[in-house]
């Protein structure tokens, strides 16, 4: 448990100095004074000459040497003060915590529909090993994890939104427009736990404390709920880890086609407009909901497995 | 008997491959599509002499099938067969030479920590933690906004976090070798470290190898395609396969199958490549 705690504090420690660094650089190497953009930020351009600007600069120590700037930078970034957006006026963490909301949904929701999508497709797979329900599962989780999630999302829009105009393509106005974006995760996610799924329930039938419950007389559901899917979830659980990566990609990459108001959408478009200081917020934000997720993980592990927790 | 001998060395699932399973049903497939697409992406555009960037507002979204343009146009009537051969191979070389740049450092790496051990080891694996700590297609994006648009950061950005499952394996797979009764062996007979590693050690890994690269080059085209779709990547007009989806989308219900095209392409791409691969253990 204490290793597990201090693996994820290193993680965001790491999640921190990455996002911290790189936006710092960007900053430094933005075309242009900063001074003078900011003083225009502030006061207007019509209002600014070179006696404000350089005020500014005192005011905010951007003469100072790169290292002084770089901690102060870090400093900040440590004590959450992200900032004010370069576009908008507004301060970074205002916006992200709107947007926070949103991703969270989204990224929820498609967590939970894959969680139930995928390993009770991959559990029925892995009962009747090799049967044609087996192979076709086979069949639909290769092709879906060929399908970049972008394509998939367009295709949904396409088929779902512009011909059969069931449900809206873009924006958000309540719970029909998170349908399609996390319909295309969960899927993309499903495709890739069933089959880890169907091998470990395939294991897990063969193992000779499922066959002593079929013998002791339990009926196929007790059996089947009771001693098999415990045991075949943990390997999916331990999978999940990997998985993470791909949810908090598809996270960005499915608002921005959706222009769906979340942290993923505000990256890019923040990474459009040059605005660093949002794609600071929104990366630091987006890694954090990365490391939170593998912490989520860390625990369902805990919880299934009993080995885990005690030589932890 | 001999044969068994010197494949002692090798990892248990690599011996297995070598003894006659490299060629799985998956990995004909994914020859079996690949082969054809390649052709398709590099002797294709030797004979279509159509320029992929030349608009003829005559010949706007015509479907496929016609007997000037075989897969029909676009929204300025840029020849679709065109584009798709020239996005092809653009897709293809650069996700190869992603994976490539990304695949030489991570290996060679991967050895020195494992036979060097140390502080070396240490360092390597703490840089390698570090470079994962962030989901990759975040680093990307991060690296993107320096200058979005443009392939140089994106190549950097991608390569950068694919060296290193590279690395990992390779590493784990040389210290594993490294302890064999082979090595020792022909440590023993006199043999230096640069046969041990160009001899034993190099054989063993190309399998786990062959696998990780398939995978890595199929990433790189799904990322690619994926930043050029989200306006951070490859801009228009360069046919590029994720960019041509989302330009032709506003005109889907006029020309539904142009978008299916380019999009049937990275599907094709990515499948053939992951069925190259095979399992990944």
């Amino acid at each position: 448990m204490k290793g597990l705690i201090a693996t994820r504090l290193m993680q965001l420690v790491a999640v921190i100095l990455i996002v911290g660094t790189l936006s710092f650089a960007l900053m430094y190497f933005l075309p242009g004074d900063p001074a003078l953009r900011i003083a225009a930020g502030r006061y207007g351009p019509d209002m600014m000459d070179n006696a404000i600007s350089d005020m500014v600069r005192a005011e905010l120590g951007l003469d100072q040497p790169i290292l002084v700037r770089f901690l102060s930078w870090m400093g900040d970034l440590v004590r959450f003060d992200l900032g004010h957006s370069l576009v908008t006026g507004a301060p970074v963490i205002h916006e992200i915590g709107l947007q926070l909301g949103y991703t969270l949904w989204l990224a929820v929701t498609a967590f939970v529909l894959s969680l139930v999508i995928g390993p009770v497709a991959g559990a029925i797979a892995g009962l009747f090993p090799g049967s044609v329900y087996d192979r076709v599962m086979l069949l639909v989780a290769v092709g879906l994890r060929a399908v970049p999630p972008f394509v998939l999302a367009i295709l949904f829009m396409m088929v779902f939104g512009v011909t059969l105009r069931w449900l809206p393509t873009a924006g958000f106005g309540g719970w029909e427009n998170l349908v399609l974006p996390s319909f295309t995760l969960a899927l993309g996610l499903a495709a890739m736990s069933s089959r880890v799924m169907r091998d470990a329930m395939m294991g897990v039938a063969s193992a000779p404390y499922f066959i002593h419950a079929r013998y002791k007389g339990l009926s196929d559901r007790a059996v089947v709920m009771r001693h098999g899917v415990r045991n075949a979830s943990l390997p999916v659980v331990t999978y999940l880890g990997l998985q993470m990566v791909y949810l908090v990609e598809g996270v960005v990459v499915v608002e921005s086609i959706f222009a769906f108001p979340g942290i993923g959408h505000a990256l890019v478009h923040a990474i459009i407009a040059r605005d660093v200081p949002m794609v600071q917020g929104t990366a630091l934000a987006m890694g954090g909901l990365f490391v939170l997720l593998n912490s989520v993980v860390d625990l369902m592990c805990l919880r299934l497995d009993p080995r885990l927790r005690r030589a932890a | 008997m001999m044969k068994t001998g010197s494949l002692a060395h090798l990892p248990a699932g690599l011996a297995e491959q070598q003894a006659g399973g490299f060629w799985t049903t998956a990995r004909m497939a994914g020859v079996a599509i690949i082969v054809p697409l390649l052709a398709f992406a590099f002797i294709g555009p030797m004979l279509i002499d159509t320029d992929p960037l030349a608009q003829d507002y005559d010949a706007v979204l015509i479907p496929p099938g016609d007997a000037a343009h075989i897969l029909g146009t676009d929204h300025f009537g840029r020849s679709m067969l065109a584009r798709l051969a020239f996005g092809a191979q653009l897709s293809f070389v650069m996700a190869f030479v992603t994976a490539l740049t990304a695949a030489v450092p991570g290996i060679l790496l991967g050895i020195l920590a494992a036979a060097r051990g140390g502080l070396i080891e240490r360092g390597l694996v703490a840089l390698s933690d570090i470079v994962l700590a962030l989901p990759g297609l975040l680093l990307v994006l991060l690296l993107l906004a320096f200058a979005p648009g443009q392939f140089g950061p994106l190549y950097l950005g991608l390569a950068l976090y694919l060296w290193v499952e590279f690395f990992r394996v390779a590493r784990i797979e040389t210290a594993r070798v490294m302890t064999s009764p082979s090595v020792e062996a022909t440590r023993l007979l006199g043999f230096g470290r640069f046969y041990i590693v160009t001899r034993i050690i190099f054989p063993a890994l190309a399998g786990p190898m062959i696998t990780l690269f398939a995978f890595a080059t199929g990433s790189a085209i799904i990322a690619v395609s994926t930043l050029s779709a989200i306006h951070v990547g490859l801009r228009p007009p360069t046919p590029e396969l994720g960019a041509m989806i989302v330009e032709l989308m506003p005109y889907y219900s006029e020309a539904p199958l142009q978008i299916m095209m380019p999009a049937a392409a990275i599907f094709l791409l990515v499948l053939a490549l992951q069925l190259l691969a095979g399992r990944k253990s």
